[in-house]
């Protein structure tokens, strides 16, 4: 009775034979059915940006004139220009001209290119309580600053948090004096300031949950299913628009940025073939961002 | 309510129809998240052998650190990893940001200290029971801990899964690191974050369901390998009555 | 037959062990010769188990105190290959034959002569046909016997045993009693440690008897069972083992 020789595979050999199987599973199929070695740049832009939709519709016909795949990290405005500054990025993409104008004026870009525009607006809750309804947003915001209405800020040095504050500021508020609680009016905060120092979809989330207002770019507006009983209730003033510019990270500061690549890109983008991409995004029959590269 | 019965039928509507995009997302989670706890795994259970076999002065101090280190929240894994392989940082030069690597590396660190804590409890136990006997048959300690582990290999299967829980359903560290990229670094927990901040709550709770889905499978394989191998035991038992 | 000349294996000059603020054992000297067939006896906690792990060298340094010499066999020149067997026996969670197999592979046998000698030691403790069997499905004797195997196959020149048939219906008991005679005539030194007075004086050349960490008395088996002159606490236990003796 030789049961040593007529064993099955023993078991600690069977074992190893199954975490061979995996290990090679896991490391040898990629994940995504795009060719590993082809052309890349890593640009930072917004989650307004992204959230929009607008990448998944111009990048691909950037991808087809020209083979680069752009690989979006989308973050803060903020954020953005951070992973810039750190070289982490080769290309950024963002909607806050003072901003990118500092960028350029460190040295991490050469040069900042107005490529697009797209505007915010304010909603809020159907029954419009602070009666801010129109379209002119100083007013409305004076108005809202007399309520104890909650306003959701995003709070996160995002390009459309660095908006918000200039409208408040034009609208004679000062977002760094606080009132106390309970009370309205005056200079101040208002009493119903909200800030949740996120991204537009969670303000927006809030917003809905609280009934409350929230600026938001039209963008992220149009593709929110969470409306809740929002509306918008204030759009067109002149000074709710809301410029993107593109900048190319500096090679002469990081010299492993794919310039050349990122110069395409931005090349591209300003090109007729690139600001009528822009202007064919449409939401629900929509246009979302106006092209106005000079 | 209606919301979980919508997200419901639009998890059964994703599986049944097999939409390639969500498919890539769950393998590329199974890929990103099956390597750390490999790697992670072996890491950690080379320190748990360590700390169980091994007495060397300060210790007590380690095995608390390593225990400190399960409270580790994701996000500041991912960001400790992030600065390490920023082009500002010292492993810059590997140029892995921003992809799937990046994501394992940091998913294998979150790991560590959950299998190096478990292992090492396990180890001793283990040891207390059968160290002298592997003593007197001439193993050293190395050797005592890798026959153990061998020994109690359904409980390390059982901590390798538990890891593999820990890495496949954080967020924190992988948006970090990954940066969410369509296509490319995103994964099932990245996507359900986004679009819960887009607002498309039924969306992100029905890929919810199609996560836990896909990993209660992966579990039920495993049970099945094991109950397989249990059996073998009782019936042997049986068969000598 | 003349007597072999006595041959020291393993000598104790005032050896001690504790763990923490424990004193395991305290003063022992003993001197174990080739060829003993040496009984610890002793209540529980007296220390029998320590004084095998001391003996067989299992003792991390740094609970021991006193001193151990191991010497050379002779005329072999070589260390003397110990093995123990513990009351109960640590399996691993694989077939029989992996377990015995596990000590040769650890003492860097060959495969072939490995899955030989696994065979023959299975065979010789009537375990052959589980051969392939989680060793853990066995029942308690089996599973003893396979730790004797697992023992044997290793060729030991002094085989240590903690109580190895306490957990054992007499049945099962007898056998593994049979195998201990049968190793011990191949040859093996033997140290065992028991609660039953009967395997001693069937098994020993020499008895043991200790109490609380100390080794009180130490006697070829006729004297120790048969002597008045034990030390008064030897007696004491003789006579609470043994009620029947004076």
């Amino acid at each position: 009775m030789d049961h040593l020789r007529t064993l099955p595979l023993s078991l600690p050999r069977r074992c190893l034979g199954v975490l061979a199987i995996a290990a090679a599973a896991l490391l040898s199929v990629p994940a995504d059915a795009q060719e590993p070695s082809g052309k890349f740049i890593v640009m930072a832009s917004t989650t307004s940006t992204e959230q929009s939709g607008l990448f998944g519709h111009l990048l691909p016909a950037f991808k087809a004139a020209s083979g680069v795949d752009v690989r979006v990290v989308a973050v803060g405005t903020g954020q953005a220009l951070d992973t810039g500054r750190r070289g982490d990025a080769d290309i950024v993409f963002v909607h806050d001209t003072a901003a990118e104008l500092k960028f350029v004026a460190e040295g991490y870009a050469t040069q900042r290119r107005d490529v697009m525009y797209n505007d915010f607006v304010l909603v809020g809750p159907k029954g419009d309580p602070a009666g801010v309804k129109g379209n002119n947003i100083s007013a409305a915001l004076k108005k809202l600053a007399g309520t104890t209405q909650p306003f959701i800020s995003r709070g996160d040095k995002s390009g459309t948090h660095a908006a918000e504050l200039r409208l408040w500021q034009v609208a004679g508020l000062d977002m760094a004096k606080s009132k106390p609680a309970g009370e309205s009016g005056g200079t101040g905060r208002p009493a119903g300031y909200k800030d949740c120092g996120c991204g537009m979809g969670p303000a927006l989330n809030m917003g809905s949950s609280l009934n409350g207002y929230v600026l938001t770019d039209r963008g992220t507006w149009l593709s929110f299913k969470n409306r809740g009983d929002l509306v918008i209730l204030v759009e067109g003033d002149k000074s709710l628009f809301n410029q993107y510019g593109v900048m190319v990270v500096n090679k002469a500061v990081f010299p492993h940025v794919k310039a050349e690549l990122s110069q395409q890109f931005a090349d591209w983008v300003v090109s007729p073939a690139g600001q009528q991409a822009i202007a064919a995004y449409k939401i629900g029959g929509e246009q979302l961002f106006f092209p106005n590269a000079k | 309510m209606s919301v979980i019965t919508e997200s419901l039928g639009t998890a059964t509507q994703m599986l049944a129809q097999g939409d390639e995009r969500l498919l890539q997302t769950v393998w590329l989670s199974l890929q990103v998240s099956g390597t750390a706890c490999l790697l992670g795994g072996l890491l950690g259970l080379a320190v748990g052998a360590a700390l169980a076999i091994t007495r060397f002065p300060g210790q007590r101090l380690v095995v608390g650190l390593v225990n400190t280190l399960l409270a580790l929240p994701s996000v500041v894994v991912g960001l400790l990893v992030y600065l390490l392989l920023s082009r500002q940082g010292p492993l810059g030069d590997w140029g892995i940001l921003f992809t799937p690597a990046a994501m394992v590396v940091a998913q294998s660190i979150l790991v560590v200290p959950l299998v190096a804590a478990l292992s090492r409890r396990l180890l001793l136990s283990a040891l207390s029971e059968g160290g002298d006997q592997l003593r007197s048959l001439g193993a050293g300690g190395v050797t005592t801990a890798l026959v153990l582990l061998v020994h109690e290999r359904l409980a390390v299967l059982t901590l390798l899964l538990t890891a593999f829980g820990r890495a496949i359903a954080e967020v924190g560290a992988v948006m970090v690191v990954g940066g969410n990229i369509a296509g490319v670094t995103r994964v099932m927990t990245t996507t359900i974050a986004l679009e819960t901040s887009k607002g498309d709550l039924p969306l992100a709770l029905a890929l919810g369901l199609v996560l836990l889905a896909v990993v209660a499978l992966l579990n039920a394989g495993v049970a099945l390998l094991t109950l397989r191998g249990a059996r073998q035991g009782v019936v042997g038992a049986e068969a000598m009555a | 037959m003349r007597a072999p000349p006595a041959q020291p294996l393993v000598t104790l000059h005032a050896a001690g062990a504790q763990f923490g603020n424990t004193v395991a054992l305290a003063g022992v000297s003993l001197s174990l010769q080739r060829g003993d067939r040496l009984a610890l006896v002793g209540a529980n906690g007296s220390g029998k188990t320590t004084l095998l792990r001391l003996l067989h060298g299992l003792l991390p340094a740094a609970h021991a105190s006193g001193a151990r010499l191991a010497h050379a066999l002779h005329p072999e020149g070589r260390a003397p290959v110990a093995a123990m067997v513990f009351q109960r026996p640590f399996l691993l969670n694989l077939p029989v034959h992996w377990n015995v197999q596990l000590g040769l592979w650890l003492h860097g046998v060959p495969a072939a002569e490995r899955r030989a000698r696994t065979q023959q030691a299975l065979a010789r403790v009537g375990l052959a046909s589980l051969a392939s069997r989680p060793a853990r499905a066995l029942s308690g004797g089996q599973q003893q016997r396979l730790a004797l195997a697992r023992a044997w196959a290793l060729k030991p020149d002094i085989l240590f045993l903690d109580e190895p048939t306490a957990s054992l219906d007499p049945s099962a008991k007898r056998e593994v009693e049979a195998l201990m005679a049968a190793i011990v005539g191949e040859g093996v030194t033997l140290v065992f440690s028991t609660h039953n007075l009967g395997q001693a004086k069937r098994l020993a050349t020499r008895v043991a008897y200790l109490e609380a960490g100390r080794l009180v008395v130490e006697r070829p088996v006729r004297e120790f069972f048969e002597n008045p002159g034990l030390p008064e606490q030897a007696q004491q236990f003789l006579k609470g083992e043994l009620p029947w003796t004076t």
